[in-house]
């Protein structure tokens, strides 16, 4: 049956499904749908969490030390870039509902600009820890030069006991919420092609109001992560 | 009744217009088989372990593959059958129709449900290929993330991920159908009482269903990279894994049985010729079931040191469940008083839902009461609980939704003498089988050992006795089923039972869009509006509205 396919139509009907009503009526269940999808995203993420703090609950001395490995700056760096993308995303809805493509376009291309960026401060963070030694679980054996960096005080302290743990819990975190950064990444690049070829107008938006909650969403995780490895210690 | 005119199964033909289909209809027949070749499967396994068990010194298998046989049993039947089963299969079919749309809000992604439903369980048969899981389906480390156990834990560990994405999809897309795509002047207590057993299971889908996938992801990288988390060996903590594990593990419960009542409240009601009685009490206490049903996970881990206040808390809070679970059972029985009841084989299965639930569901309570549980935990005491609500209940129900639907889903009669036949063999297989491990239990044996001492041979033989009473009681009834399929059986009338709710104002099998415009709305448990024809016409309706 032919039912659910989209209308042979050229321009934004074409996407209005037959078992929908109305556009309004699509956009309205897309975005409900992508709400609850992104319940779920969060649940997702509280199991690490829930990991975070009954660890930091047993082991404080761990997080107190581990933080000095995590450059703050770099992480205000991301925060940063990742709060622009944000921004960025909310614009492309509103250019998207007033039909302003060059505009559309831009800051479609503003998020995956800003979203590749922080993946490369990721890269650049992950990299300097891991070839000094600053890994997960039993691997954890810093180099001499990565001990240098700690401020004195520190170093004169031994290293506490499985101190390897938080570092699990700092690449599993962050980790999972990069892998998040890249799906966003290719959202948006299909998201951007479809732009590209005018889909979107003020009639119909859903891809990219859906694919800026999810950003929001990725975006307010980072939020959370930023402070509770980078800051609090 | 328009016997002419394409239906939603002939419309296209070929498998290719089957796997791409994004008609709900069909993709809930694909669930229904996947989901009974996995129902045939965990049956086979779970014979093989009655089996074994008929003498005390096992019978068939050495030990360890006895291990494995328990493992594959449990695993197969909660994450590929009952877990996904009644909403994945009859949800789809049914819960479009039920609320006069044409399809559920998001068809392409139901598809995809479907694949990664699939897929997952290829991985699940992947495992019983490569076999070697013989951790209980409970996968608790510190025993289940050992190394050596190869390639099958990591697949177990993917495959569980994918499905519990998939129902996550599904949860979302119900969610959605239901708030959005129901007609004008059906409000949300306007909808039948299944489609809010879903709406109750739908939540707990969602926000279940991805702990448990944040824990299996965390048991791949824990196996992979030895991060510490669950493992004591690498300084990780196996409770922690208990908590993540329950506190999906249980809310799941209430995702095989929630969707299960859902059924019971549409049979008791058509099968008894009364409006459901109390229907907010019924709609609500699903709520209710869904939200308290996430704080009572650790009356599962009552002896593994948990802090005692914990498990007090969680004592109190698991007899809180009995209410709304109570609230339904006795609307359902007020339901049922002074109607006119007719025993068809849905109904059969219903009554023995009622049974077996009232049992499974009291002796919840004598688990969920902390002191009866630290000597009962871990006996087969909690293996006859379990399955009393999961196959006494969870089951009869999925076959009552089974017969009830098979009608409109295939457009053809069964036999309904056998089929009532088999339901009652079922039933009395059932309670052959798990009656004496009630006894068992209460008297000390261990669950889960291949070996038992001689004192418990009889009851361990009833057992198995019933095991196959109950295993020939689903096989006839399957095949009954399928006779009706044959070329000249028997064909379905629109409405063969007199319901009310709207899938059974259209033809059987449906119309690929289900309605030519949707009839007019009288309510789903409103029987006056309904007349007996009978014959090849079945229930008609007074207003003149012909399908
Ligand atoms: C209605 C009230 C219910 C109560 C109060 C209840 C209570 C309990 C308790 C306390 C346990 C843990 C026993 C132990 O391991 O020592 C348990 C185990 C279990 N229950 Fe229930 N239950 C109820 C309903 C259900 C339902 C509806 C289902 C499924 C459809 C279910 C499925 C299970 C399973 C699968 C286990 C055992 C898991 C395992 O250890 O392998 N229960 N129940
Ligand atoms: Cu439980």
């Amino acid at each position: 049956m032919a039912g659910h396919d989209a209308k042979t139509a050229s321009g934004p009907e074409q996407f209005l499904l037959d078992h929908f009503d109305s556009p309004a009526a699509q956009l309205h269940t897309a975005k409900l749908g992508m709400w609850v999808f992104l319940a779920s995203e969060i649940l997702f993420f509280s199991g690490l969490f829930t990991a975070y703090a009954v660890y930091r609950g047993n082991h404080p001395e761990m997080f107190a030390y581990g933080q000095h490995f995590l450059d703050w700056r770099m992480g205000a760096l991301n925060t940063v870039v990742l709060i622009t993308s944000s921004l960025a995303a909310a614009l492309s809805v509103r250019f998207a509902q007033l039909g302003q493509q060059t505009a559309l376009r831009r800051s479609l291309l503003a998020v995956i600009g800003c979203a590749i960026a922080f993946m490369v401060v990721k890269y650049l963070e992950y990299s300097h820890k891991i070839t000094n030694g600053v890994v997960w679980g039993d691997g954890f054996s810093p180099s001499p030069e990565i001990l240098a960096e700690l401020p004195a005080a520190l170093r004169a302290l031994p290293v506490p006991e499985g101190m390897g743990r938080f570092f699990s819990i700092y690449y599993c975190m962050t980790g999972l919420h990069g892998i998040h950064v890249l799906v966003g990444i290719g959202i948006y690049v299909w998201i951007y092609r479809h732009a590209a070829r005018g889909h979107y107008g003020p009639t119909y938006y859903n891809a990219v109001d859906n694919a800026a909650l999810y950003w929001h969403l990725v975006d307010l995780i980072w939020i959370f992560l930023f402070p509770l490895f980078y800051l609090i210690g | 009744m328009s016997t002419h005119g394409e239906n939603y199964l002939t419309a296209e033909r070929g498998w290719r217009s089957w796997i791409t289909t994004r008609d709900h209809k069909r993709i809930g027949v694909m669930y229904l088989t996947v989901i009974l070749i996995s129902v045939l499967l965990g049956g086979l396994f779970a014979l093989a372990v009655r089996l074994h068990l008929w003498n005390p010194d096992g019978l068939l298998v050495s030990n360890d593959v006895y291990n494995r046989l328990f493992t594959l049993h449990g695993a197969v039947m909660i994450f590929l059958f009952i877990i996904p089963g009644i909403p994945a299969a009859f949800g789809n079919f049914v819960l479009p129709m039920m609320l006069g749309a044409r399809d559920v809000a998001f068809p392409r992604l139901n598809l995809l449900s479907f694949y990664l439903y699939l897929a997952g369980t290829v991985f699940f048969l992947a495992v019983l290929v490569f076999g070697g899981i013989d951790t209980g389906w409970t996968l608790y480390p510190p025993y289940s993330f050992e190394s050596g156990k190869g390639l099958a834990l990591l697949l177990a560990l993917l495959g569980v991920f994918i499905i519990g994405f998939s129902s996550i999809l599904t949860g979302v897309n119900f969610i959605a159908t239901m708030h959005n795509m129901r007609p004008k002047g059906m409000g949300f207590f306007d909808m039948p009482l299944f489609a809010w057993g879903l709406y109750a299971t739908s939540i707990i889908q969602v926000i279940a269903t991805p702990v448990l996938g944040i824990t299996v992801a965390l048991g791949f990288v824990e196996y992979l990279f030895h991060i510490g988390l669950f493992m004591p060996e690498y300084g990780g903590d196996p409770v922690l894994f208990q908590h993540f594990f329950w506190f999906y593990s249980h809310p799941a419960v209430y995702i095989m049985i929630l969707p299960a009542m859902g059924v019971v409240s549409e049979v008791v009601s058509v099968f008894s010729r009364k409006p459901i009685f109390g229907y907010r009490f019924i709609a609500m206490s699903s709520i209710a079931i869904a939200i308290i049903g996430f704080l009572v996970w650790g009356h599962h881990m009552f002896v593994s040191g948990q802090s005692k206040w914990a498990s007090v808390i969680f004592s109190v809070l698991t007899l809180l469940v009995a209410i709304p679970s109570a609230i339904k059972v006795f609307n359902w029985l007020a339901t049922m008083y002074r109607g006119s009841i007719r025993l068809d084989t849905p109904m059969v299965y219903v009554l023995s839902f009622l049974l077996l639930f009232g049992v499974g569901g009291l002796t919840g309570l004598f688990l969920g009461s902390l002191s009866t549980d630290v000597p009962l935990h871990d006996t087969y005491f909690v293996v006859a609980h379990f399955h009393f609500v999961m196959v006494g209940s969870v089951l009869s129900a999925f076959m009552a939704a089974l017969h009830y639907w098979w009608p409109k889903m295939t457009g053809r009669l069964y036999d309904e003498r056998i089929g009532r036949w088999t339901a009652v063999m079922v039933l009395l297989g059932f309670l052959l089988t798990f009656v004496p491990q009630f006894i068992m239990g209460a008297e000390g044996a261990p669950r889960r050992y291949a070996t038992y001492p001689y004192e418990w041979e009889l009851l361990s033989r009833l057992s198995t006795v019933g095991a196959f009473v109950l295993g020939s009681g689903m096989f006839a009834s399957l095949i009954n089923l399928l006779q009706s399929l044959r070329r000249g059986g028997r064909r379905a009338p629109a409405n063969p039972w007199g319901a009310a709710t709207l899938e059974w104002f259209t033809t059987s099998p449906p119309d690929p869009h289900n309605f030519h415009g949707l009839p007019p709305l009288t309510g789903p448990y409103n029987f006056s509006v309904l007349q007996y024809i009978g014959g090849e016409t079945g229930w008609v309706r007074r207003d003149g509205y012909n399908v």
